[in-house]
């Protein structure tokens, strides 16, 4: 499993790196691995609002359909359209397919390091 | 094996029809198709021929073991399939004259009497077709409450975050915002999450009890006098009525609404497409707001569905009512709580349970730590059990355990069968942990290996397109 250490993870598994001010976001290796093979990411549009710690959009898996937790609120600048066509992006290469990016980011969840997130995935097994 | 419109061939077929001995009348323009219907061409033999083996292609309880959790297949008594198909049900019209129906009539009073009595609702209705077009009228009956109060502001429903899927996509249609609370590490719900959130904006709460990890939630009496007290309504979804009917009754336990999956608990097969019943009952104070039938009274309800539902699945239920009786309604729950606990307890010390406890109708396993000691997943066990006989449990649901495989063996399997599939699971544990390989191949003898369910969810073909 894989942590970059330049990445900031959430407790419900996405991962942030702040670009010039603007939140990039996605999910984590963790993340993607317990879901099994996405089939279906459902995005949010340019310009919606997000919360932090509030649902943004939905991955949906041969599993179940997941939730995505904004790990931080501000307005949505971009989404990753490649991810309609090729939602199986989000298993082969999850901190490359970044998912949102989110400007104007006014407030952050709690959030982990490397080390401490990957102690909490363990914690959860 | 080849689709019926494969075998079909130009011109052949069976003409059942009689010589037409009335006047032909040509239909009007506008009605007449361009083109004739694609429809496949087979003699009776090949049509016989080809349902028989799609036939042999499917596992039903009439075949094996069936404890696919949440779904309760269980064996339905042949009694209520032959009441169902007398030729005064199954020959009846919804507009026929009233004073031809009145047998009919008499089914859907005496179904309505006897599953109020084991629910403690005070009125039903049969309209619904099936479980979630069930709760999507049973949460319109609490909108339609509040909103005939002018108790505008409540746009909230409290959905537990073990529920089915379909209770939350049924608030969202009614038009409520959702909140989810966590559960308790019992799996039950969290009081205090459950007290956070309550306020004059809660419309309700959907529950179902035994919940989705078969487990009765003790504080249910609390729970529902919270609600209340906030000014909220509480929903049974009844999915799980199986493990307690007869024993004790929503409408005691404080729900206003409910409704019933009348073919799964009350004896339709189900699994392939219904027709179902989705019956909602409620309590006085919500029975003006339930739908009412056009062949109940001709008054111009409200409907959900046409005329008084799909009636056959009520007359199976009626029947099967009547057949077990005031003794063997509950014991029927009984032995469902039995043979799952009987089930759980013999599994214990391989698999592990989600959570060690006396369950009711169903129980969870929890594979992580079996999964990481041999790699092998719940999904290569649910595999490997087809070439065994046995129709998987309800693989990773509920959400809230990881790798969770999910029993409810049901009232209606012997001890045999339960020593048998206790037996098989612990062969499976053992063999997870000799050869995982095979496993991940699995099944190795049936018709279907592993389709794949990836490039099926991705670029669905929905349509024969020959």
């Amino acid at each position: 499993m894989n942590y970059p250490v330049d990445l900031k993870y959430s407790k419900s598994h996405e991962w942030v790196r702040y670009e010039d001010g603007v939140a990039v976001i996605g999910i984590s290796d963790y993340a993607q691995d317990a879901l099994g093979d996405v089939v279906f990411v459902n995005l949010p549009a340019v310009g919606d609002e997000v919360t932090a710690g509030e649902s943004f959009g939905d991955v949906e898996s041969v599993k179940a359909v997941s939730d995505l937790i904004s790990p931080v609120s501000g307005v949505v600048l971009e989404v990753n359209e490649e991810l309609e066509d090729s939602p199986e992006n989000l298993n082969g290469d999850p901190y490359g397919a970044w998912i949102i990016k989110v400007e104007q980011v006014t407030d952050e969840e709690e959030l982990l390091d490397a080390a401490a997130y990957e102690a909490h995935c363990a914690e959860e097994g | 094996m080849k689709l019926i419109f494969e075998k079909s061939v130009p011109g052949r077929g069976m003409d059942y029809l009689p010589q037409c001995d009335v006047e032909a009348v040509a239909l009007p323009a506008g009605l007449v198709r361009d083109v004739a219907p694609r429809l496949p061409e087979l003699s009776e033999t090949d049509i016989s021929r080809h349902y028989t083996e799609l036939n042999k292609n499917v596992h039903g309880v009439n075949c094996g073991f069936y404890p696919l959790g949440s779904c309760t297949m269980k064996y339905n008594p042949r009694i209520d399939e032959e009441m169902a198909a007398l030729p005064g049900f199954t020959g009846v019209h919804p507009l026929a004259p009233a004073h031809t129906t009145a047998g009919c009539r008499e089914v859907l009073d005496t179904a309505r009497t006897l599953l109020c009595e084991i629910t403690g609702m005070d009125d039903m209705t049969f309209q619904p077709a099936a479980g979630a077009h069930g709760e999507f009228t049973g949460v319109l009956l609490i909108k339609q409450y509040h909103e005939a109060r002018g108790d505008s502001k409540r746009n909230k429903i409290i959905v537990p975050d073990s529920a089915h899927g379909t209770n939350p996509a049924t608030a969202a249609m009614c038009g409520y915002t959702i909140v989810n609370i966590p559960s308790a590490p019992n799996g039950c719900v969290d009081l205090e999450a459950l007290k956070k959130v309550l306020g004059e904006d809660t419309a309700g709460l959907m529950l179902t009890n035994p919940n989705t990890v078969g487990i009765f939630d003790e504080n249910i009496l609390e729970i529902t006098r919270l609600v209340h007290e906030a000014g909220g309504l509480c929903y049974y979804d009844g999915a799980n009525l199986n493990a307690v009917m007869g024993v004790v009754r929503p409408g005691d336990m404080g729900f206003d609404c409910i409704h019933l999956n009348l073919h799964k608990t009350f004896a339709t097969p189900h699994g392939g497409g219904g027709p179902g019943s989705g019956a909602v009952g409620c309590k006085a104070r919500l029975a003006a707001y339930l739908p009412g039938s056009a062949m109940m009274d001709g008054a111009g309800h409200i409907q959900v569905r046409s005329f008084a539902g799909n009636f056959l699945v009520v007359v199976k239920a009626m029947t099967y009512i009547l057949s077990l009786g005031r003794e063997g309604i509950p014991e029927a729950a009984q032995n469902a709580v039995l043979n799952a606990n009987y089930l759980q307890a013999k599994i214990k010390g391989t698999f592990e349970p989600a959570f060690d406890r006396i369950c009711m109708h169903e129980f969870v396993l929890d594979l992580s730590r079996f999964k990481k000691e041999t790699g092998v997943s719940a999904l290569d066990v649910a595999k490997t059990l087809i070439d065994y006989g046995m129709h998987p449990p309800t693989m990773y649901f509920p959400l809230i355990v990881h790798e969770a495989l999910m029993l409810e063996p049901t009232e209606t399997e012997s001890r045999d069968t339960l020593d048998w599939a206790a037996e098989v699971f612990r062969k499976l544990y053992d063999l997870a942990h000799e050869d995982p390989a095979y496993m991940h191949d699995s099944p190795h003898n049936a018709q279907i290996g592993r389709p794949d369910e990836v490039r099926a969810a991705r670029n669905p073909v929905l349509r024969w397109k020959g």
